[in-house]
């Protein structure tokens, strides 16, 4: 009896051994999800896309038509990939409002006149405060925002052909 | 705190270019990304919070460590925040209200994570009972 007990500790050890191996196995997950799905867009006024656009505001959301919020920047490789899906969306009849982060005017021009635009409207958000705000945590990133300005849905990384009809299916869903 | 701060800042910064992947996100443009506050004490509160705030897009280093642009983005919401007034907890509260608990390395205490301060009491109390067992037993 005496040495069963004594055994214990040593069972314990192989315990958390067993469950460290097992999740060294298993898929890392390192995305941070936002957690503001559900709460109001965080309020916002930014630059446009170029010094003479109109600014961007969060103003513009709560009028009824969700939206989609489109992260991302010029420099953002999977951006490019994704390009070819926002513009699909775009002709399904889904305004795409897009934040670039860190970007600059000439950068947002050309990056549209070579991979298209599908944008509704740009914003410039140099520091990222309004990314922050979201709670996203790379670009590029996707966010279904409904009609009354809730945040609905966040799509983290590049928009694959196969998630095409979720993401519309998600503003579909927030009308 | 890391060891030798210099160092990995130098290291940081040649590897820096060679990761990324354009010119256009190389670095935060934050005025307060890299700008300490004027204030001493603020400036200390401000420092001592980004020590505990986990980069984002670096996921293993504080904010206070890393040179990626997020984490210098950052830097300056912790510090206009608190030049604003903000306590260090109200900046550590925004932060938690977006990205959850893990963008905090001092984790609080929740249905989750009530074991993490209650095992090493109860280990502990049971080290001092075994203690307490075997000297009074040899006093005898």
């Amino acid at each position: 009896m005496k040495k069963l007990w004594l055994i214990i500790p040593l069972m314990l050890f192989a315990l958390f051994l067993g469950v460290a191996a097992y999740q060294l196995t298993q898929p890392r997950d390192t995305l941070v999800r936002s957690t503001m799905i559900g709460k109001p867009l965080p309020a916002f006024d930014l630059p446009g896309a170029t010094d003479d656009a109109p600014r961007v505001a969060s103003g513009m959301f709560a009028d009824g038509q969700p939206r989609l919020l489109n992260v991302w920047a010029t420099w953002c490789v999977p951006c490019i990939a994704e390009a070819p899906q926002l513009e699909e969306l775009a002709k399904r009849g889904v305004p795409i409002v897009g934040i670039a982060i860190r970007d600059e005017p000439e950068a947002i021009a050309q990056f549209l006149e070579q991979y298209g635009d599908p944008y509704a409207a740009i914003a410039r958000d140099d520091i990222a405060e309004v990314q922050l705000a979201l709670g996203s945590s790379g670009v590029p990133e996707t966010f279904v925002i409904d009609g009354k300005g809730i945040i609905r849905h966040q799509h983290i990384g590049d928009i694959r052909e196969s998630d095409v009809d979720e993401i519309y299916a998600k503003w579909e869903a927030a009308k | 705190m890391t060891p030798f701060p210099l160092l990995a800042a130098a290291m940081l910064s040649l590897s820096a270019p060679i990761a990324g992947p354009a010119a256009g996100q190389m670095t935060s443009s934050a005025p307060l990304a890299n700008t300490q506050l004027a204030d001493a004490q603020q400036e200390a509160s401000a420092q001592a919070l980004m020590e505990e705030l986990r980069c984002l897009t670096c996921q293993s280093q504080s904010i206070a460590d890393s040179n990626a642009p997020m984490a210098g983005d950052m830097r300056h919401q912790v510090r206009s925040r608190i030049a604003a007034g903000e306590s260090p907890e109200q900046v550590r509260a925004w932060l938690v209200e977006r990205y959850g608990d893990y963008v905090s390395y001092r984790p609080g205490l929740d249905s989750a994570t009530w074991p993490l301060f209650a095992l090493p009491v109860l280990f502990l109390l049971v080290a001092g009972a075994i203690l307490f067992r075997r000297l009074g037993r040899r006093g005898e």
